[in-house]
């Protein structure tokens, strides 16, 4: 059966009208399935929520132990069977390369196969399972980088820059914003990949999150808190992870003369670093860029491409203009700036 | 040219004055001449000519991507050299760049057909960050948040100087500044300039606090009118001579009439005006005159150009500019009698003794449309470059306002790149809006981001950059004056417009109309 007649839009997220599950719904709802942890994606309070282990840990430290009154945990390649038992939607989850835990989700009714992406990236992070591109109908995608100025470089060139920085300032102390969940955790282990073995130092607001990737046996090496420091001068030429709002609030007048650095996706966009006053500007995303945007889709090849989350009109116009069958689907409520 | 683009993006992104002079001196100390002389030229301004048109640029990109994903991503990014800096194709190897003299010879000694084959020479060997240092160097839009006065500030600190010599120097010589670094560097004499025709920097004034004319020592202060026309400088040597704008660009060309008939030596400051056998014309008969390359004869003889003049910096070759306002004042009039040109004429001070009559002084000027209200400048004040503080002040008319609507916006420049931030609104006229003017000041930055969002959700047109939006926002514009005016559809102009308040509550449809304009134009 055709996707849109079971697959629809909706005021709280996508819709899956014969499972009667939403995907990463944006407020409350009875049956959700959660592709990854990011604040946009995954929200307490749902009643019954299907996600991968790492994704259901990362909400229950988020929103407490209560975030949801039934959970039901899906591995990767592992499938469910959701809705009608006579007349199901099967469900399966397939890694996709964002952070830890994130999922694809391929929804198969009446023979109609839908891949929803997610956030997905294609570039190596040895902070969770690569992407795989799956067979499907259609691929909803996501378009946050959708547009041909987006060049993602690889992440040791951004951590070099960071690393040749602090040997040119070495009386600085570089405060690096990152999101606190997954590229808090790839900015540390891009630059224990380059033999940077000194202890981090992390905002308050990083340290669940760390803990949880090193639970799930990931090293992230030695993380000190900033708050555990008495000394604030011994920060100087040392890096220090801290969520963007913190980069220019009052919590950074205590470290010693800051250089603000700041690792997204956006820093590409010289207006951008300087409306937050960036002085280093490393470009790391968790998200693909256009071409990696535009190689995926070739490789699945799908029958349609729905596209979401970013700036649709740029990759509707390449696919239409390149024969791709491909639409908008116009979700509200995701926030660019909240993940990248 | 690898170091200069880090130069540059080092710049870019540092906020601190401290840190981008030491990156600056760390340059010039590590460049040979003559490449760091041409960076100084590229930071401060000094660099005259393009390497290529941002069309030609844009032509270029727009055989290598598609229209609409180029027009997309422009707007996304909100500026022509970062787009193409990123849309250029990647190429593997980036190739062996030329020095910085090298590369600007290169391209000075092109042809239009040569330009565009060592541009994309260029770009294609480049990494981005290279590719827009290019662009931004050869379209001249350089900005990285260094002022030409902080250029010479570094400088000065570089070679352990003080800035007010460099300023003095600074117009007289050129790129790439060999005989500056030589004296800078402490291999030669500090450069000889005397008699050369060249730009002297300006005095400038602070707006007079609220509320502080009646706290002033009448008899300290040389009051005289503050002129609605252009600053210029007048600089004659046995050399030659030439007229300057306050920022030191030669207008010789276009104002012939100023300096013909003139020969006595001295530079001079003033105001240019338009004056008819000593009758001072308004702003807008000047404006017919201003960006005019090469005026006709015709329009000399119905606009004649003159000055109003008040400070004297050079007295024949002597400088003066360390003697007081009141000394100098007397060696103008004594260098006026003996110029002897009848389309100079001395600004007259106002008879002013006490605190009273200052008050009836300004309030005289504010209701004749010829002025702009009052200069009140110090009696014992030497001519200092700059903007010296508690010098000279100007006192200005009162700031009228008219409540407008919004009707067109356009992205800003530099760090406003990315938001809508000029904006063209218009009064009412017969049931439909006529745009009276434009401003892009006024605003906190709360305020921009606010406009920007509603730019964006109200927009119903484009036309290139511009955006038109719904006749729906209405703002009280404040200006310095309003005059009538033949070059704009509306028969109005409105002089130094800004924002003065964003009226989120009030209707478009209770916005002045035209006929409320026209009454505060000063008659
Ligand atoms: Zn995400
Ligand atoms: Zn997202």
């Amino acid at each position: 059966m055709q996707a849109d007649k079971w697959l629809q839009p909706r005021d709280n997220g996508l819709y899956c009208i014969a499972a009667d599950y939403y995907i990463d719904p944006t407020s409350e709802v009875a049956n959700a399935l959660i592709t990854h942890g990011h604040a946009d994606h995954a929200m307490g309070g749902h009643h019954n929520v299907v996600a991968t282990v790492p994704t259901i840990a990362i909400m229950q430290t988020r929103y407490g132990e209560e975030m949801a009154q039934t959970v039901q945990a899906l591995d990767y390649g592992a499938s469910i069977k959701l809705g009608d038992p006579d007349d199901p939607v099967s469900c399966t989850f397939y890694p996709a390369g964002h952070i830890l835990g994130s999922a694809q989700i391929l929804l198969s009714y009446r023979g109609t196969r839908v891949v929803i992406s997610g956030d997905y990236k294609r570039q190596p992070d040895p902070t969770c399972s690569p992407f795989e591109a799956i067979d499907c109908d259609v691929f909803i995608t996501e378009a946050t980088f959708a547009l041909p100025v987006f060049k993602h470089p690889p992440i040791e060139q951004e951590c070099e820059k960071l690393l040749h920085s602090l040997a040119l300032f070495p009386e600085r102390c570089h405060l690096v914003g990152v999101y606190a969940l997954g590229k808090c955790q790839r900015m540390i282990l891009g630059l224990r990949s380059l033999g940077y073995h000194q202890p981090i130092y992390l905002h308050g607001a990083q340290r669940r999150l760390c803990d949880l990737y090193q639970d799930h046996g990931i090293d992230l090496g030695q993380l000190t808190d900033v708050a555990d420091v008495s000394d604030k001068s011994e920060l100087a030429g040392q890096i220090v992870l801290a969520p963007p709002s913190a980069l220019s609030d009052r919590w950074s007048r205590s470290l010693p003369e800051v250089r603000k650095a700041m690792a997204s996706g956006w820093m590409q966009i010289r207006a951008r670093a300087h409306q937050r006053q960036v002085e280093l500007p490393l470009v790391v995303s968790d998200h693909c860029d256009w071409q990696a945007l535009l190689t995926t889709i070739n490789e699945i090849n799908p029958g349609e491409v729905w596209i979401t989350h970013g700036r649709e009109d740029a990759l509707l116009h390449q696919l239409t203009t390149q024969g791709v069958k491909a639409r908008a689907l116009s979700l509200i409520g995701y926030d660019e700036d909240a993940t990248d | 040219m690898d170091a200069f683009s880090q130069l540059l993006q080092q710049l870019y992104f540092t906020s601190s004055n401290n840190e981008k002079s030491r990156l600056l001196r760390y340059y010039l100390a590590n460049t040979a001449d003559p490449d760091r002389g041409w960076a100084i030229a590229a930071l401060a301004g000094t660099l005259k000519f393009e390497f290529f048109k941002r069309n030609a640029v844009k032509n270029l990109m727009l055989e290598r991507v598609d229209p609409d994903l180029f027009a997309m991503s422009y707007d996304y990014v909100g500026e022509m050299s970062e787009t193409v800096a990123h849309l250029w194709p990647d190429t593997t190897s980036n190739i062996e760049l030329p020095g910085l003299a090298d590369l600007i010879d290169q391209f000075r000694q092109a042809n239009r057909e040569q330009v565009k084959a060592l541009l994309v020479h260029y770009l294609s060997g480049m990494t981005a960050e290279q590719r827009w240092s290019l662009l931004k160097l050869g379209t001249r839009g350089l900005r990285v948040g260094l002022s030409a006065r902080s250029v010479k500030r570094i400088l000065a600190e570089y070679g352990q100087v003080p800035v007010s010599e460099i300023e003095t120097l600074w117009h007289a010589l050129s790129p790439p500044y060999r005989e500056l670094f030589d004296w800078l560097e402490g291999r030669a004499d500090k450069p000889d300039i005397t008699g050369a025709v060249t730009f002297h920097p300006v005095m400038l004034s602070h707006p007079l606090p609220d509320n502080s004319a009646e706290r002033l020592t009448v008899s300290d202060w040389q009051v005289e009118y503050k002129y609605d026309g252009i600053r210029v400088q007048l600089v004659v040597t046995e050399q030659g001579k030439a007229l300057y704008s306050r920022t030191g660009d030669d207008i010789s060309e276009s104002f012939p009439d100023v300096l013909s008939g003139v020969d006595e030596c001295g530079v001079i400051d003033g105001e240019l005006l338009i004056i008819h056998d000593g009758e001072i014309d308004s702003f807008n008969a000047l404006q017919q005159r201003l960006n005019r390359k090469k005026p006709a004869k015709k329009l000399i003889t119905q606009k004649p150009a003159g000055m109003v003049v008040y400070d004297l910096l050079t007295d024949g070759n002597q400088d003066i500019t360390a003697l007081s306002l009141t000394e100098r004042r007397q060696r103008l009039e004594y260098w006026l009698s003996r110029a002897e040109a009848r389309h100079l004429q001395l600004s007259p001070l106002l008879p002013v003794s006490n605190n009273k009559q200052l008050q009836q002084a300004y309030t005289d000027a504010a209701a004749d449309p010829g002025v702009e209200g009052l200069m009140l400048k110090r009696k014992d004040s030497s001519y200092q470059p700059g903007r010296p503080s508690g010098q000279w002040f100007k006192w200005k008319r009162e700031a009228q306002h008219l409540d407008a609507v919004i009707m067109y916006a356009q992205r800003g420049h530099g760090k406003r790149s990315s938001f809508y931030s000029d904006f063209t609104f218009g009064v009412w006229h017969d049931n439909t809006l006529l745009p009276i003017g434009k401003a892009y000041s006024g605003f906190t930055d709360e305020e921009l981001k606010k406009l920007d969002n509603w730019v964006r959700r109200n927009a119903v047109g484009r036309f290139g950059p511009v955006r038109e939006v719904k006749k729906e926002l209405v703002v009280e514009v404040a200006f310095d004056a309003i005059h009538p005016s033949s070059r704009h559809k509306s028969g109005v102009a409105l002089r130094f417009p800004r924002f003065h308040r964003i009226r989120w509550d009030k209707p478009a449809s209770e916005a002045d109309t035209l006929t409320n304009a026209k009454a505060l134009i000063i008659t």
